[in-house]
């Protein structure tokens, strides 16, 4: 065993992260989760509120809109919603990236 | 009424508008100096990986899994990030994670999206830097004692991340800390260890892969297996 090529390891992440959520959280546990949990028993889970601009988020709730059968709604969900994180990130770390050569040199070495 | 999903993230109404501010701003200050460790320290070879590793914290937070007493939880990945890219790195990935989450998916609060990113992504990526370093200087550069060190940091992330939410919403007098922190720290530590499993899986997963990538293991450990320093040309894979 050795190192994999950055693309390739990049690739076969994003291809697990995107098969575990087009594939596998359509079967998740949904039952209430930790706080959730907790919010109903100590009965103040209604006080819990949607804001303005999620009124009109494009898919409230892990459901993909316009889709009766659930577990499609939401694999399609985590299908466009793991694409479009990587996108963001890959994104944000472009533009902010170190331009020119290391300052402090850590990490160059093992490139 | 909608079916506002939580999780460990905080909707709006939970947090009065003070406590979401505080919170609000200590996110800002780490998220914002995390923009600039970026600028110094991320190499283009890292951009991708930096969007890889959101998006696989983005997936593995969809799939809940059952814990005691019809209650789920999720992966939250904080340490993982941190383990990966450095604390600093991490509260950014974590950022993006959350701000997708609530605006794109409803889920978690808009006011308490401070809230959501401190307790689920600064306070446990900063933990983690801490930690593991502080940790790797006591145990010995193997691989076994890494990984224990980052499972016992994951599940100590978590946690913290509990109490963290335990305490806004005692201060925005939601529910008494004396109520909500014995519950939260119940539920939390089964939640903890499935983020302890997920977080060393994922960890040693790349430290057999590209150990170079794994910013917080040990120097030992970040090289390829057995290539000791004066290898000739030729030797690689």
């Amino acid at each position: 065993m050795g190192r994999i090529p950055t693309g390739v390891f990049v690739a076969l992440a994003l291809a697990l992260a995107v098969g575990l959520a087009t594939a596998v959280s359509p079967f998740a546990s949904a039952s209430p989760d930790g706080l959730e949990k907790v919010a109903g028993d100590k009965q103040f889970l209604d006080e819990g509120r949607l804001a303005g601009v999620q009124e009109d988020s494009p898919i409230p709730d892990y459901a993909f809109p316009g889709i009766e059968n659930e577990r499609v709604a939401t694999g399609l969900a985590g299908f466009v919603g793991t694409l479009a994180v990587f996108a963001i990130g890959f994104g944000l770390a472009w533009v902010l990236r170190r331009r020119g050569p290391a300052a402090g040199g850590s990490g160059a070495a093992a490139a | 009424m909608i079916d506002v999903s939580i999780a460990l993230h905080i909707p709006d109404g939970f947090l009065s508008g003070g406590v979401a501010l505080a919170c609000g701003l200590l996110a800002i200050v780490a998220v914002g100096y995390g923009l600039r460790v970026a600028n110094v320290e991320l190499d283009e070879a890292r951009v991708p990986l930096l969007g890889v590793l959101a998006a696989f914290i983005f997936a593995a937070q969809m799939l809940n899994f059952p814990i005691a007493g019809g209650t789920s939880g999720h992966f939250l990945g904080a340490t993982l990030a941190a383990v990966l890219l450095g604390p600093w790195l991490a509260c950014l990935v974590m950022a993006v994670v959350i701000a997708v989450q609530a605006f794109a998916f409803a889920d978690g609060g808009i006011s308490a999206l401070g809230a959501n990113v401190l307790n689920m992504g600064v306070l446990g990526a900063l933990l983690a830097g801490l930690a593991v370093g502080a940790a790797m200087k006591v145990v010995p550069d193997r691989r076994g004692a890494f990984l224990s060190v980052v499972g016992v940091v994951s599940w100590l992330a978590v946690m913290i991340g509990a109490t963290a939410t335990s305490f806004e919403l005692a201060l925005s007098d939601t529910i008494p800390l004396a109520t909500s922190l014995p519950p939260m720290l119940g539920v939390h530590a089964l939640i903890g260890i499935g983020e302890a499993v997920i977080t060393v899986a994922a960890v040693s997963a790349v430290l057999v892969s590209r150990p170079d990538l794994v910013a917080l293991a040990p120097e030992e450990l970040r090289r390829p297996l057995a290539a000791p320093a004066a290898q000739p040309v030729g030797g690689e894979a």
